[in-house]
């Protein structure tokens, strides 16, 4: 039975029956995902909002219940789908935090490269699509036509341009190629002056700025009190970025800055993603002109990584790792515990709960997804709003249903 | 410094029954049901964890050497310092009733609403508990471990709506 919106949205006593509800989504061109609102408007003014979710869930952590540490890799890619790779990353550094596995110095590089142009790409569809939902439409093309270069890297590193699933335990999928060091080369070279024309478009624009400036303020204070994290927590003024806080695969090493406005409007999460691009840019270069030497997965005796094919028939130490992972009575040694282990994905925090139980399924694989967060701010951010706000904030929110539901 | 173990015996010196734990530098306290808001009180105002980062649950039913069935993990983080703090509230049937840690953290409502949908914990004086991710009419809590993964509640269990009834 679909519900009725009357039953969702908060009952209004008598005196306030005027008002109208208005069912927003869960198709709807501007909600861009499955994601449905219950509006109570005064005239044209939001005076309550009752989000209602789960029309995209899918039980992904029921299904990490089943799917092995690195099968469930290929779900994870189907969270947040406009970053998979991110999400990727997430996922094996939760894995290998609770396994102890430290991965090579070259594989962390790689995947700070990768999970940087993630979230290049992110921050492009985010920004891209709160411009078209506000009506300007230039401004989310040129974003689109980057994305495309992001999935062309993508693509000729590992095969895939949606959905990667290029990590795995303990290393990733294959080694980067030249070729496709080349493209990043090219991406860092002519990216920056698409940056720079998008910057002008939209960061002085009149129309864009009275859209977004001063809709949907988020204090520093509520913030933190409603569990807010990534470009939304710094957009209000938390200066918390795990890659700088617990420095995660190899962040440390790079200098880059963490981008923080005080506003907490819509124009300062669009800034502050703006920004975030540039330091990604930075961190990109850095990772790739100081990329490592040396083998991209771990070794054998981590017992993560399939051997190659030379050391399963020269030596014993990998015809034995070889049978080990492959018996289905073997696999990954995984302690009888828990951890979580989280990574600062372009949304926000991306952590996930681990329980081993020493089978090669986890027990238990709680994904704490930034988008689930951030949708449970929108009633307040919303609060005394106009009805075409609604579209700002939750543009300036990025929420991806995939992840809200899950 | 090593706040998260100095907070960590403080809540043991403060509850009794609380236990202790760490694993891969992740400090974890295990306290009992009743003193949960107490411990999650102090531990917000007292000892600056500011950020509930995560609820959720873990269903111990099949777990080797598991005596009570559900885990409730609270992950705390301090905005200022990046310092951790694990707690757990462990439960068995028929008592699935924890406090909600709504009056403390705003951001605790849609998180305590899916634990409630997920495994069937209530938590009183929560605002609004109602199902979140699946439909209201729904009766199980799927991932309990006696949920099983490919069967009931799927697709073809529910009735088709025709254009007509619609």
């Amino acid at each position: 039975m679909p519900l009725e919106p009357a039953t969702l949205a908060p009952p209004s006593d008598a005196s306030r029956d005027y008002l109208w509800t208005l069912n927003f989504g869960p198709q709807h061109p501007a909600t861009h995902t499955t994601l449905r609102l219950i509006l109570k408007l005064e005239g044209e003014r939001v005076v309550g909002a009752t989000p209602d979710i789960g029309y995209l869930h899918s039980g992904f952590e029921k299904i990490g219940e089943k799917l092995d540490y690195n099968q469930y890799v290929t779900v994870t890619d189907r969270m947040n789908y406009i970053s998979p790779m991110a999400n990727n990353v997430a996922w094996h550094h939760a894995v290998e935090t609770l396994m102890g596995i430290t991965p090579t110095s070259r594989c962390q590089y790689l995947r700070v490269i990768i999970c940087e142009l993630a979230r290049i790409s992110d921050h492009l569809l985010s920004v891209g699509a709160m411009g078209l939902d506000v009506g300007a439409f230039t401004f989310f093309l040129y974003g689109f036509y980057q994305r495309e270069k992001i999935y062309d890297i993508f693509e000729s590193l590992c095969g895939a341009r949606f959905t990667n699933s290029y990590t795995r335990v303990g290393g990733v999928m294959h080694d980067i190629t030249p070729v496709t060091i080349e493209k990043i080369r090219e991406f860092l070279r002519d990216f920056p002056r698409t940056l720079a024309d998008m910057e002008r478009l939209l960061n002085r624009n009149r129309i864009f700025v009275d859209r977004t400036k001063g809709v949907g303020v988020l204090t520093k204070e509520q913030a933190i009190s409603r569990s807010a994290s990534g470009p939304v927590a710094r957009a209000s003024g938390v200066p918390r970025d795990l890659r700088r806080d617990e420095p995660y695969l190899a962040y440390g090493d790079f200098d880059f800055q963490v981008c923080c406005a005080t506003a907490g409007d819509c124009f300062a999460r669009y800034y502050v993603r703006l920004a975030e691009i540039r330091e990604s840019l930075k961190i990109v270069q850095q990772a790739l002109e100081n990329l490592p030497a040396g083998p991209v997965n771990v070794g054998i005796d981590e017992r993560a990584v399939l051997p190659d094919k030379q050391q399963v028939y020269q030596t014993i130490e990998g015809t034995i790792t070889h049978f080990e992972l492959l018996m289905w009575n073997r696999g990954f040694e995984v302690p009888h515990d828990e951890c979580y282990a989280a990574t600062e994905a372009p949304n926000g925090e991306l952590g996930f709960y681990l329980v081993g139980d020493g089978s090669h399924v986890a027990y238990r694989a709680r994904c704490r997804p930034p988008s689930f967060i951030h949708f449970a701010l929108f009633p307040h951010l919303i609060h005394g709003h106009t009805l075409s706000d609604v579209v700002a904030v939750l543009g300036s929110l990025n929420i991806i249903a995939a992840e809200l539901d899950r | 410094m090593n706040r998260p173990h100095e907070v960590a015996q403080a809540i043991l010196s403060r509850c009794q029954g609380a236990t202790t734990s760490s694993f891969r530098d992740q400090c974890r306290v295990q306290v009992p049901a009743e003193h949960l808001l107490d411990v999650l009180r102090y531990v917000k105002q007292e000892a600056g964890f500011d950020l509930l980062v995560d609820i959720t649950c873990v269903d111990y039913l099949h777990y080797r050497d598991a005596t009570e069935r559900f885990g409730v993990v609270y992950l705390l983080a301090r905005t200022e310092s990046a310092e951790r703090l694990t707690l757990r509230v462990m439960l068995s049937e028929p008592q699935l009733e924890l406090p909600s840690a709504v009056p403390l953290w705003e951001g605790a409502n849609w998180m305590e609403r899916e634990v409630y949908d997920m495994f069937g914990i209530s938590f009183q004086g929560h605002p609004d508990l109602r199902r979140i991710l699946m439909p209201e009419a729904f009766t199980a809590h799927p991932l309990r471990k006696d949920y099983p993964l490919q069967g009931r509640g799927e697709r073809h269990n529910f009735p088709v709506l025709t254009r007509a009834e619609a």
